[in-house]
């Protein structure tokens, strides 16, 4: 195979893993592929009381179960002085709380964080029971409102055609104060609620239903109690019915905590047990939001990347990053441009110097060190030294230049030169002795040319490493260094011409 | 009318550039081209030393008999002041290079001396010290690529052919010869001028003097990408200038790929007064400023040898230089 050939599968195949990469982080974790994203993480909390009876005391409060539209970022309990865990009942999760002997008012805690995606349908319930247990229309109950159950029941049946437009149907008569049945069927059930009632006629029409507990996100609420919702069985699958409107479907921002119709608290060995909960919304990042839903699942793109590392270490990486980001600028200026700098990828250095500085701080720095070192330098070209000693003393000299710059800019109270630190004193020594012997080989024209090529590189580096995008993309997604290697590969093949030579060879085309 | 407008807007827009498919059809090589398709591929690495370092050069070529200035010294190490001086002290003329110099940079020309000093073809006095510390420079690797350790050579200085005197201001002309897989396939004569300071290379100012690779005259010259028809300082015209030996002049040059090596190959050659033509250096990555000299792209001849095949590419010296002179002549302006 031509070398040709493989740099093209070769490329191919990195930028097909990269773009890849990216997309499944975006797509399934959920990683944001714009700056400044913000996702909006509801911070539900939980409260129970109730008064302790003085003996042996067990709380048992069942837990949200995991959900397709929401995901849970955390969770936190409270309880001072009781023992805590968690079991499994049937497929519900509860959160036990005991202790030996309590008396006198308690309060628990159940706090956690979910964040809404937005999208994904409510999974079909495995486990619970289609079966119906008629309701108890015995002597118990008055003739009248027997009738009118059934009375609803067949009205409703008229006009509908299937389960789900029966259901409705009767949610809609339910809700209709004009309604007579509906009436004297509430008029009966004085203190039970809407979705009672509807579980009550619905059983009496056998079709399977069951409530759900939930709650409605809306930010800063406090002391909310649960709200019902009500789920219907139409042969085939499970219809979630918002009972006041009848409008099937889980309305948007509710968040379902319990599926079907056990108790959501159990105490004993307490009185007066009452849970509440309360709502906040908080803006987070939505890179934070997708960190650590993946941290949770320890998914090991996450879990084996720069995210891993300490928070300082990723800092810096997040400057390290942005290297390869300045070759390609230097790259694409010199193989397509054919700009002459000093130093191959001197100038991605010096655009790193200019991240910490700030653009002109650092511009009006390095000719003022470039200027007094090359007037040092010409001093020094006169002492016949060794080279090594020679770019050594440069080397000193910079230091010493630096220090200076940092304390006279100080005193004078100008503090962003202080930054002058971050530039690479190496890399300035050679850059210098570099430029004194062109210089003295190709005259000051020449520097001003290499030295202007150098920073006009520099400064289109610096441009495209600060671009805020491009900081948000290389930091969250690294795997994209693997489409740049694909693409600097590609470019490594370019023959065509430069456009400097466009420039050059015009007198040819004559 | 309309296009016409539009034809004059482009070519403002364009300013001083051409479009690329213009020097396209002219068969231009652009560096990316050079470097991809012909030093990549016509160069293999490990010849470069024989080219990169001049000792080996030099070396090589006695081995393939092929004529070179005479070495007066080498120094390995960093040499002693005393035997920098035993070296240079008998001598009226030499001249002293870094073994592994680019760009021609860090030669020193002494051309006469004047008591204690020694002179500068351009009559600039040089002060021993100065030429010492020279020899130190050169040898920490001032003019190396890379600041590398070099070593110091010191040559008998080229007694040049007068021919070319009154078309070079101060400097050395030498000749730069393309090879091209054993073809030469062009050719140009640098004079150095005032404004070059001396020097022969064509962005600092020296005149580029295509020369005809059939007849070793000239036929085109340019300084500064301007065509110009008389040396800026002598005033003498090119169309009288005509290279002597011209065919022993390229029969070396084409010596020099089964010398080197390289496929893709630039040869300088300097003409000396009794020996006849020199090779001072061999480089394994020549530029591109050769099609200006000539106002001819490279790559047409360079497709033209690719063409060829096997059993015409193994032909002898004689024969390769013959098919060159043949092939390439110069189309009269």
């Amino acid at each position: 195979m031509s070398p040709r050939a493989q740099v093209y599968i070769l490329a191919a195949l990195l930028t097909v893993m990269g773009a890849g990469l990216t997309i499944y982080k975006n797509r399934e974790l959920g990683f944001p592929l714009l700056p400044g994203e913000y996702r909006t993480v509801w911070t539900i909390e939980a409260k129970v009381r109730f008064t302790a009876d003085g003996g042996p005391v067990k709380a048992a409060l069942t837990l949200p179960r995991a959900q397709r539209n929401m995901q849970v970022l955390g969770e936190t309990f409270s309880s001072s002085g009781f023992g805590f865990n968690i079991v499994r009942d049937d497929d519900e999760y509860r959160a036990v709380w005991s202790r030996r002997s309590a008396s006198g008012n308690q309060t628990l805690f159940y706090q956690l964080d979910v964040h809404q995606t937005p999208g994904a349908p409510l999974e079909q319930p495995l486990a619970l029971s289609t079966e119906v247990a008629p309701p108890f229309l015995g002597a118990r109950e008055q003739e009248a409102v027997r009738q009118a159950i059934y009375s609803l029941v067949d009205t409703a049946r008229d006009r509908s055609s299937d389960t789900k437009t029966f259901a409705a149907q009767l949610l809609i008569a339910l809700n209709d104060p004009r309604n007579q049945d509906r009436n004297l069927i509430f008029s009966h059930y004085k203190n039970r609620s809407l979705v009672d009632v509807a579980l009550i006629v619905l059983a009496a029409a056998e079709i399977p239903a069951h409530r759900i507990r939930g709650l409605y996100l809306e930010d800063d609420r406090r002391r909310l109690d649960p709200e019902d919702l009500l789920e219907v069985y139409d042969g085939r699958r499970w219809v979630v019915f918002e009972p006041n409107t009848g409008n099937p479907g889980v309305p948007p921002n509710f968040f379902i905590w319990q599926r079907g119709g056990k108790s959501l608290l159990d105490v004993e060995g307490g009185r007066n047990s009452r849970v509440t909960f309360s709502v906040i919304s908080n803006d987070v990042p939505a890179r934070d939001v997708a960190m650590l839903s993946t941290s949770n699942e320890k998914e090991a793109l996450v879990d084996f990347s720069i995210y891993s590392l300490p928070i300082e270490q990723q800092s810096i990486f997040k400057l390290i990053l942005l290297v390869p980001v300045g070759t390609l600028v230097v790259v694409l200026l010199r193989v397509f441009v054919g700009l002459r700098t000093s130093g191959t990828f001197m100038p991605v250095l010096l655009a790193i110097a200019f991240i910490e500085t700030r653009l002109f701080t650092g511009l009006a720095i390095f000719v003022l060190i470039l200027v007094l070192g090359l007037w040092v330098r010409f001093y020094l070209s006169r002492l016949n030294l060794l080279l090594v000693a020679r770019i050594a003393a440069v080397v000193v000299t910079v230091v010493i230049l630096m220090g200076v710059i940092s304390v006279v800019s100080y005193k004078l109270g100008i503090e962003q030169a202080l930054t002058v630190t971050f530039f690479p004193m190496i890399i300035l020594a050679w850059t210098i002795e570099r430029m004194s012997i062109v210089w003295e080989e190709d005259g000051p024209y020449e520097v001003v040319v290499q030295a202007g090529g150098s920073l006009l590189v520099a400064v289109l580096a610096w441009w495209v490493m600060t671009n805020r995008f491009v900081e948000h993309w290389t930091f969250n997604f690294p795997e994209l260094l693997l489409v740049l290697l694909g693409f600097i590969l590609i470019v490594g093949n370019y023959t065509g011409y430069r456009l400097g030579e466009l420039m050059r060879f015009r007198q040819l085309v004559r | 009318m309309g296009r016409f407008n539009l034809r004059q807007l482009v070519a403002r827009l364009r300013g001083g550039f051409v479009s690329p498919f213009a020097l396209r059809r002219l068969g231009v090589l652009g560096m990316n081209a050079r470097n991809v398709q012909y030093i990549a591929r016509y160069n293999d690495r490990d010849r470069y030393p024989i080219v990169d370092d001049k000792l080996n050069t030099k070396r090589c070529a006695r081995r393939h008999g092929i004529p070179v200035p005479e070495l007066i010294a080498a120094f390995e190490s960093q040499p002693s002041r005393r035997r920098v001086m035993e070296v240079i002290e008998p001598l009226w003329q030499f001249v002293i290079k870094p073994a592994r110099g680019s760009g021609g940079k860090g030669i020193l020309v002494v051309v006469g001396r004047e008591g204690d000093n020694y002179l500068k073809p351009s009559g600039a006095a040089v002060s021993r010290e100065d030429v010492l510390r020279h020899v130190s420079n050169i040898h920490s690797g001032l003019y190396s690529l890379g600041g590398k350790p070099d070593r110091v050579m010191i040559e008998a200085l080229v007694d040049f052919d007068p021919v070319f005197d009154r078309y070079s201001f101060e400097g050395v002309p030498d000749v730069r010869v393309i090879v091209f897989r054993g073809f030469p396939v062009m050719a140009m004569l640098r004079c150095s001028t005032h404004s070059s300071d001396g020097k022969a290379n064509l962005h600092q100012g020296a005149v580029g003097v295509g020369i005809d690779l059939a007849t070793g005259k000239s036929c085109h010259a340019v300084q500064r990408g301007l065509r110009i028809a008389r040396h800026p300082d002598t005033e003498m015209p090119f169309d009288e200038l005509v290279v002597p030996g011209w065919r022993d002049l390229l029969r070396l040059a084409s010596r020099c790929y089964e010398m080197t090596g390289l496929g893709y190959l630039g040869c300088d050659i300097v003409l000396d007064r009794r020996r006849g033509p020199l090779l001072l250096e061999a480089n394994a990555r020549p530029g591109l400023a050769i099609q200006l000299a000539n106002g001819v792209g490279l790559r047409t001849r360079l497709r033209h040898i690719e063409a060829l095949d096997m059993e015409q590419l193994e032909r002898s010296v004689e024969a390769r230089v013959d098919y060159a002179m043949n092939a390439f002549a110069a189309v009269p302006a």
